[in-house]
């Protein structure tokens, strides 16, 4: 049994002018010490699913279908006194932003021992040698004279160490991270990453880390899902799926990365824009965009038009795209999407 | 095209050229308010520190350096947004940094800007028109209104947006759409130089290909010099031909981009570089620096990267580098450098 098993995930929003359709029939496991990377562009639904697997999903954001189990255990439709044993005990969160994470008229010292005692019966003494250890852990010099400051007075990076921090107190199994390390500056970031790293793996602890830079995703998971208007269309070891990718938007992603083209070239870009959560459009959510959407006589491709495409297996990687499972139905050979198909 | 060949077409010999924009001895300081003292004045923090650089025209010159370096601070002082007390700023020869806001208009023709975030640079009560005609009211007051109004929608066309859209407002649009309005309203009057202070970072991958090439076919058509502010290594490799870095406030090191990648000198650079996440890699080590940048009550005397520097001796704390010019063009303030010991 994987630690955490997501299946048919639906999560949607309605509002007055319609109904906005942030994640859409996804599926998933995690298993215990797992790293696993969920890439998309803004408005694929990444963040609402990360909400939806720590139930602070914001009203009028609801989960219509599916289940989350996490050991075995229905998550949806827990009552909130029960999450409030789960979230952050068991599974924590890290979010974008840390200042805005943290309380900005409390000491550090006095929301993270809040934190603790809140989960622990310990006394004012021990929560904050805890704190303390948790600080140390973290390599933040000095923790002691942290704890008495205040969130403005700390840099963007050391704010996100303790947020870390916070997310480590109670030795959760799962950390859900959105984007930790984008509002950071660069030679900050690798610090982060790297203690990121380290943390996660010295203590087994499962990591989901929403993200849309693929460099640090390619560091720091296994597996990589690429989710697309609220449905994932690829997802398999980090490795394979970066070198070679197989779904059409995964490769024009990749593609369209700076480091793809000789400098002052032009670089290949994807016509359009991600389709509104609120029109996805119908079939495959990737069609209007596609390199692939005609076919050899330059026809539209109706299948992709029509029907939501199933998951393909190409080597350990599932495609969901219908191009993708005719070339393998067609040649039998394992090398679909040659260059030769354009 | 040689070098000759490009600078002939701009009317001028090698030998008797002029820089485009020559920066000299800028020095920027921000007042800090105190912090127990409403109306006192605080810590004075030294935005800018001894900047010295020149463009040429046709360069594409990426200011890079994590937030906080001084690389907004910079753009603002050369397009007159802010008051130069200390430094020189000569525009194809003329100082610009003392004018008039009458004497100023014909340069801010010249040189326009744009914004990072287009959701915040873009008026809201404004049509995409109206926008893209106020400028050209101002700068070219004898068109008449056909002209300025067919002007705009050739603008439109440019930059890939309809050209029927110029009824709609800034909050139609999707952020890439917007960087576009805010792209064509700095070409609408024809400049020759566009300062762009981090154009691409609020875009997703796929919209930020998209918004560059953009930029990049504009230079070549219009023969257009940038100062494009980033922190994104990929996209200064791929869009710079020269490079400034810089740390608190002071350039480290300013180099043809192919020379800075190939070799960079200033350990600050190599840091940079090294701390980049890549996807191609699997797992490459990334080395981050270690600690925050030193509290500018610490620099007073010395270099102000030496606290994270690995080659960091007595000298560095003692005095200040100055900038020198090595036998590859480039110009780089470092101690260990001139000590020929990196």
């Amino acid at each position: 049994m994987a630690l955490l098993e997501v299946d048919n995930l639906d999560v949607r929003f309605p509002l007055r002018h319609g109904e906005i359709q942030a994640v859409r029939d996804l599926s998933f496991t995690l298993e215990r010490g797992e790293r696993l990377g969920i890439v998309g562009e803004s408005g694929a639904g990444k963040s609402v699913l990360g909400f939806s697997l720590v139930n602070l999903l914001a009203a009028p954001g609801r989960i219509i279908g599916g289940s989350i189990r996490f050991e075995g255990r229905e998550l949806i439709g827990l009552p909130e006194h029960r999450w409030r044993h789960l979230r952050g005990r068991r599974i924590a969160m890290i979010f974008q932003d840390p200042r805005a994470t943290l309380n900005p008229v409390l000491t550090i010292g006095a929301q993270m021992i809040e934190t603790v005692r809140a989960h622990r019966r310990l006394g004012g003494r021990s929560a904050r040698a805890m704190v303390l250890r948790t600080l140390e852990q973290v390599r933040i010099d000095d923790p002691e004279s942290r704890l008495a400051q205040y969130p403005h007075e700390l840099s963007g990076g050391l704010c996100q160490r303790v947020v870390i921090a916070i997310a480590l107190l109670l030795d959760p199994d799962i950390i859900v991270a959105d984007e930790p390390t984008t509002s950071l500056d660069v030679t900050i970031q690798a610090d982060i990453v790297n203690l990121l790293l380290t943390l996660c793996q010295q203590r087994s602890i499962s990591l989901i880390l929403i993200s849309h830079d693929l460099g640090v995703v390619n560091q720091l998971t296994h597996r990589l899902m690429i989710m697309y208007a609220g449905a994932i269309v690829e997802q398999g070891p980090t490795r394979q799926l970066l070198n070679d990718p197989q779904h059409p938007y995964t490769q024009a992603l990749i593609n369209a990365l700076p480091e793809m083209t000789p400098p002052r070239q032009p670089l290949q870009q994807l016509p359009g824009a991600m389709p509104s959560l609120s029109a996805v459009p119908t079939g495959c959510a990737f069609h209007p965009r596609c390199p692939y959407r005609l076919d050899a006589l330059g026809q539209p491709r109706q299948v992709c038009i029509d029907t939501p495409p199933d998951f393909t297996d190409v080597a350990d990687t599932q495609v969901a795209c219908h191009v993708v499972r005719e070339l393998i139905a067609t040649t039998q050979d394992s090398m679909p999407f040659d260059e030769e198909t354009t | 095209m040689s070098r000759e060949d490009a600078l002939a077409g701009f009317g001028r010999s090698a030998d008797q050229v002029t820089p485009l924009l020559d920066v000299r001895h800028l020095h920027h300081r921000f007042m800090l308010p105190d912090r127990r003292r409403l109306c006192r004045r605080g810590r004075r923090l030294q935005a800018l520190d001894d900047v010295t650089l020149t463009l040429q025209r046709g360069d594409a010159l990426c200011v890079v350096g994590e937030s906080g370096s001084g690389k907004s601070t910079l753009a603002r002082a050369i397009m007159g947004l802010l008051a130069v007390r200390e430094g020189e700023i000569r525009y194809d020869g003329e100082r610009i940094d003392q004018l008039s806001a009458r004497r100023r208009l014909p340069y801010r023709r010249r040189m326009q800007m744009i914004f990072q975030d287009p959701h915040a640079s873009l008026n809201p009560r404004l049509t995409l028109r109206q926008t893209l005609e106020e400028p050209l009211h101002v700068h070219f007051p004898t068109w008449s209104r056909s002209d300025v109004t067919a002007r705009a929608r050739s603008l439109m066309q440019d930059v890939g947006l309809n050209p029927d859209w110029g009824e709609r407002y800034a909050h139609e649009l999707s952020g890439g759409q917007r960087q576009r309005v805010a792209i064509a309203r700095a070409l609408s009057v024809d400049p020759e130089f566009i300062v762009a202070d981090e154009p691409v970072s609020a875009l997703d991958l796929s919209v930020q290909a998209q918004v560059l090439n953009l930029l990049l076919a504009t230079q070549v058509e219009r023969r257009l010099t940038y100062l494009f502010i980033t922190h994104d290594l990929a996209v200064v490799e791929h869009f710079a031909t020269r490079v400034a870095v810089m740390y608190r406030g002071t350039l480290c090191e300013v180099a043809d981009a192919d020379t800075l990648f190939a070799t960079p000198r200033h350990p600050y650079t190599q840091a940079l570089l090294e701390s980049r996440p890549r996807f191609d890699d699997a797992h490459a080590a990334r080395h981050g620096l270690r600690g925050e940048p030193m509290a500018d009550s610490a620099v007073r005397h010395g270099c102000v990267f030496r606290d994270r520097c690995p080659y960091a001796m007595t000298r560095c704390e003692r005095e200040t580098p100055v900038a020198h010019t090595l036998t590859d063009g480039r110009r780089i303030a470092c101690h260990a450098v001139e000590e020929a010991r990196i």
